[in-house]
């Protein structure tokens, strides 16, 4: 036993409810991916419901890490304990927020017609889960160097998101028509963009509880 | 770490006490208008260390010291050192407050008289009352027992006394841990505004205290055969918050038995 | 592994009953001392009362009790007293600030120590010899005043330095440290702090030790012999009688008056003895409250 045995417990206890705040979030995204495009608007209106239970999870967080900083004055890794999931909490609320948003834009779409097959918009979302998985898994195992990898993979994101740009702007140039539904696709993909620089802010959280040190490893060109 | 300049530097420090070996081969730095921070767990010597600097241990009969502290620049243990004068330049404030059986004005004055103070004893008594932030709980009443204050007037009291012969560091050996938060409190917000015109030594086993009050610690632990010896020594900031040594982070975050 | 079995007995009538046994062994202890005091306080002020009156005080002995008085004896007592005082307290507080203070710690002073200590419990009569043979005959002094005060010093002597080191221990060790903290060397710690602060002990164990002095007739008889004086001393070395002296030499005698008398005798010694041990205890506390108030 140490002196501080149950802190320590209630630490260890923090981070497991935030991995299970990451899965949860990372459930949403590919549920709200999945359901624009099976186009279930049911599907759909589940993951904006489920949103909610989300943010109540963030709050609880938040709430015990306040807790135990006002009680256990953390100090050193400890501290950076606390701190990172402080903000990685914040960071996956966002991220769920996005997944909201993905589904609410689904529902927007309702039952117009595809303006044309997904191609591009399911490998950005296949990437940033991915990058959100390996983030988390970094976090568990405070690896630094798969964080460093995170952080380097947003920029196919965002050249990803840039090929997506260009293309629907062509299709709104060619066909004012499209120009409702090319607008959507792009909220779609600046989500997706959104929660892959998301997921870089919680990898360098990650490094910064290995070492210490707060800095931006990559910075994302939107 | 800052760069400022050193104004006791301990040099492989080694003191026993008969052939018990107390510290051994401490490397320290104490840097001028800073406050230092000893810390560690019970019996690692930082009390000794601490004694060690204004030559303390010398009143034990059986100490010994080797290696060496320097006081700008000099050796303190080289025999041309007249430890009392030495001690008149470093002061000392003792872990549980010590007025001396007088009145307040006397505790004050007993080191200035001591020194053969040529000023005006009387503003210099004002003046480290002042300095110690106790002059106006104390200014109607100077010729009343030292002991009709509180724990932590007391402890002022005993600040101001050893700042009353202008020292030029003031070590401090847990100078909180016999009074209340709030006096506590109190003291450590002293220390901050003494650390403008001294340099401080505090040793303490309050870890937060050290956080709050000092720029720089020092860590130190005790080896299997109870030998103190420094871990990691940085800025305050760095200690606390992203340690070097796996040591020193397992004792300040309590991951050790 | 199973625990053994046990038992508790946590009425412990056994435990009440032996604390009941031992309440009166106490006390019955501390009555035989009191019983014994206070029967013979009464007989002596029942025998020695009547006999008070202000002449016992103001007149030189006679051989007629009714005009005996103890004039020549006060003023001796006083007169011895006040020079063991002189003598002793300096000597004493001296020897005991070295031992406590300077002294190393090693065989010589703890011989030193276990000495003084085996000389406090020396028969009276030993140091009147002494004195006898140094004072008086050595080094001349006569059957002095001085003479009898340098014994009772002899006397006395132990018992003051160990009532001084006991109040210089006493002195805690913080307040050393807070003064040579602040750049005091050894004398000016043991003049401002030391001293200082056991004085209300020295004072106290002073005032004791010369309350024990004054009471003690046999190193007087010894140096001043079974003198009848009618004067009272001018000098150090004159002549002298003193309390005990003259109360013994009443006592000796074959008519019932003076024994009456050596009784009154004693209410006197007492009456200045009591004083004393109440100015000491009234110094102690004026010093305490003075510093700690």
């Amino acid at each position: 036993m140490t002196p501080r045995t149950d802190f320590h417990k209630d630490l260890t206890r923090l981070q497991d409810e935030l991995l299970l705040l990451g899965g949860m979030v990372e459930k949403a995204v590919a549920r709200a991916m999945d359901a624009l495009r099976r186009r279930d608007l049911d599907a759909s209106r589940q993951v904006v419901r489920e949103d909610d239970i989300v943010d109540l999870k963030r709050f609880d967080l938040e709430e015990r890490c306040i807790d135990l900083i006002a009680t256990q004055q953390p100090m050193a890794g400890d501290l950076r304990v606390i701190i990172t999931v402080l903000h990685v909490a914040v960071e996956l609320e966002r991220i769920g927020d996005y997944a909201e948003g993905i589904a609410k834009i689904s529902l927007m779409m309702g039952n117009d017609p595809p303006l044309k097959p997904l191609i591009d918009i399911p490998r950005m979302a296949e990437q940033s889960a991915d990058m959100l998985r390996r983030s988390l898994d970094a976090f568990v195992n405070r690896d630094i160097v798969a964080a460093t990898t995170v952080c380097k993979d947003d920029d196919k994101i965002d050249d990803l998101y840039d090929q997506v740009y260009r293309e629907l702007l062509t299709y709104m140039l060619e066909d004012p028509e499209t120009i409702r539904r090319a607008t959507y696709l792009l909220w779609v993909a600046h989500d997706l963009e959104r929660i892959a620089d998301r997921t870089t802010n919680i990898a360098e959280r990650v490094i910064f509880l290995v070492t210490g040190r707060l800095a931006d490893v990559s910075v994302s060109r939107y | 770490m800052d760069r400022r300049e050193v104004v006791l530097k301990a040099d492989r420090l080694r003191v026993w006490y008969g052939s018990f070996l107390a510290i051994k081969d401490v490397d320290f730095q104490a840097k001028v208008g800073m406050v230092t921070a000893l810390i560690g767990p019970s019996g690692c010597g930082k009390s000794t260390l601490l004694r060690s600097f204004n030559r303390m241990n010398d009143l034990i009969p059986s100490v010994k010291i080797g290696g060496s502290v320097e006081f700008r620049g000099r050796n303190i243990y080289d025999s041309s050192v007249d430890p009392t004068e030495l001690r008149s330049r470093i002061g000392m404030v003792f872990q549980k407050p010590n007025p001396f059986p007088k009145s307040i004005f006397d505790n004050v004055a007993f080191g200035l008289r001591v020194n053969g103070y040529t000023g005006d004893i009387y503003e210099a008594v004002e003046r480290s009352l002042r300095q110690a932030a106790l002059w106006e709980e104390v200014k109607d009443r100077l010729n009343k027992s030292a002991f009709a204050l509180s724990g932590g007037q007391q402890q002022r009291l005993c600040i101001a006394r050893a700042l009353a012969v202008e020292p030029e560091v003031v070590l401090m050996d847990e100078p909180a841990s016999a009074l209340d938060p709030i006096a506590t409190l109190a003291i450590e917000q002293l220390i901050r505004e003494l650390s403008r015109v001294y340099t401080i030594v505090i040793v303490t086993h309050n870890m937060q205290q050290a956080a709050r009050v000092s720029d720089e610690t020092a860590f130190l632990m005790v080896d299997d055969d109870r030998a103190g010896y420094l871990v990691e020594h940085g800025d305050t900031q760095q200690i606390f918050t992203n340690p070097k040594d796996e040591r020193t982070e397992a004792y300040i975050t309590g991951r050790f038995s | 592994m199973a625990a053994p079995p046990h038992t508790f007995d946590r009425k412990a009538r056994f435990r009440r009953a032996q604390g009941v046994v031992f309440y009166f062994l106490f006390l019955g202890a501390v009555l035989v001392g009191i019983v014994g005091l206070v029967t013979l306080l009464v007989q002596i002020l029942l025998q020695g009362v009547p006999w008070l009156s202000w002449h016992l005080l103001t007149d030189y002995p006679s051989r007629h009790p009714e005009q005996a008085g103890l004039r020549a004896a006060i003023f001796g007592t006083v007169w011895i007293m006040g020079l063991t005082a002189v003598l002793a307290v300096p000597i004493g507080v001296g020897a005991a600030v070295y031992l406590e203070e300077y002294a190393p710690r090693n065989w010589f002073t703890r011989i030193l120590e276990i000495n003084i200590s085996n000389l406090a419990g020396v028969p009276s009569i030993v140091y009147g010899l002494l004195g006898l043979g140094l004072f008086v005959q050595i080094m001349s002094l006569g059957k002095t005043v001085l003479a009898g005060a340098m014994t009772l010093t002899l006397l006395v002597l132990p018992i003051v330095i160990l009532a001084s080191r006991e109040a210089v221990r006493a002195v805690p060790s913080t307040y050393r440290e807070a003064a040579y903290a602040l750049g005091a060397d050894q004398w000016q710690v043991v003049k401002g702090v030391v001293l200082p602060a056991s004085a209300p002990g020295i004072l106290t164990g002073t005032i004791l030790a010369m309350s024990r002095a004054i009471g003690e007739a046999a190193p007087i008889v010894v140096i001043s012999g079974l003198v009848y004086l009618t004067f009272v001393p001018a000098s150090p070395l004159d002549r002298f009688t003193a309390l005990p002296l003259q109360i013994f030499n009443w006592a000796a005698r074959p008519q019932e008056g003076f024994r009456d008398l050596a009784a009154a005798g004693i209410i006197v010694l007492l009456v200045v003895l009591l004083s004393m041990n109440a100015v000491s205890i009234l110094l102690r506390n004026r010093y305490q409250t003075k510093s700690e108030e």
